[in-house]
């Protein structure tokens, strides 16, 4: 029964391999590590665009993964890794775009439409009011 | 005035629907190149024949295209054959070994011919993170002032050449 086990054991193991060699990357310190959690998934995949470039698998990604690995560990800041990238692939590759003239509709163009709406639902109701206190 | 306003879901409806419409049938993976408008990010490359050092002051003053392919790319067997007749009408052409192994590129360019007037070897992809490419294959069309004017993400063919052409001036 014993040699079974250790060679399911065994089995295990060396099916386990390839996930574990695929990405062997040791931080220097656990700050740089959730750094690189955070930034690699707010990158876009530039070649498989639904995806970021955490769960891509396509070969850009591998690459801008460790790029962005060899930046944290050289000290460079989240701002300056988000500048390059942007530099290179535009701010297509923010998913969280950054807050500027060109993207100011994005970001409050639903407040404004939803403080339209507000103002449309009261002047209705006000004016209904009205209409319903002068006797017909 | 009131009755007009009845319209007002409906006009808004149809300009929903046109703008849906028209993104139709549209390639998913496009992505707009940030590189175009700008000249061609520094580099120091080493050649795949001579294994010389190859700076941006090498790149050649006329127009030509720059082509990201590597011999595990699919897709680059099939554009190889057209990159050739290119090459044989005249226009320059620079190769970037993306990624890829000197001896089996050199292998590559020998048993399908090598349209190249340069192949650079961009062995770890730094080069093709600078131009911000998403694959291969991938072309760079550069002006004569060396700036980008266009970018073609996957292979040239016979279809979309007629467009590349118009920006390589």
């Amino acid at each position: 029964m014993k040699p079974i086990i250790h060679s399911v054991l065994l089995l295990m193991a060396v099916l386990a391999w390839p996930v574990s060699a695929q990405e062997q990357i040791v931080f220097s310190s656990e700050l740089n590590q959730t750094r690189y959690q955070a930034l690699v998934t707010e990158l876009r995949c530039p070649k498989c665009q639904n995806q970021n470039v955490a769960d891509s698998e396509s070969s850009i990604a591998l690459d801008l993964r460790r790029l962005v690995f060899e930046m944290i560990e050289q000290g460079k800041t989240d701002q300056e890794i988000i500048d390059y990238m942007v530099a290179r692939y535009g701010a297509f590759v923010l998913y969280r775009p950054e807050h500027s003239s060109a993207t100011f509709l994005l970001w409050y163009g639903p407040f404004i439409l939803l403080a339209v709406g507000v103002l449309a639902f009261v002047l209705i109701i006000v004016s209904n009011r009205k209409r319903r206190r002068t006797p017909q | 005035m009131r009755k007009i306003l009845l319209f007002l879901p409906l006009v808004m409806f149809l300009a929903l629907g046109g703008v849906f419409y028209s993104q139709l049938g549209k390639d998913v993976n496009y992505m707009p190149s940030a590189l175009v408008g700008k000249s061609v990010p520094d580099f120091t490359l080493v050649s795949l024949f001579d294994d010389e050092l190859v700076t941006n002051a090498d790149l050649p003053s006329t127009p030509y295209l720059i082509n990201f392919w590597g011999t595990w790319c699919p897709a680059c067997h099939i554009e190889h054959p057209f990159l050739n007749r290119l090459a044989q009408s005249g226009i320059t052409i620079i190769g970037i070994d993306h990624k890829d192994q000197q001896a089996l590129a050199l292998q590559w360019l020998e048993e399908k011919g090598n349209p190249y007037q340069q192949v650079l070897m961009d062995e770890i992809g730094h080069f093709g993170l600078d131009m911000g490419i998403t694959g291969a294959p991938e072309t760079f069309v550069v002006d004569s002032n060396g700036v980008v004017a266009y970018r073609h993400q996957g292979e040239i063919n016979e279809q979309n050449w007629p467009t590349m052409k118009e920006y390589l001036q």
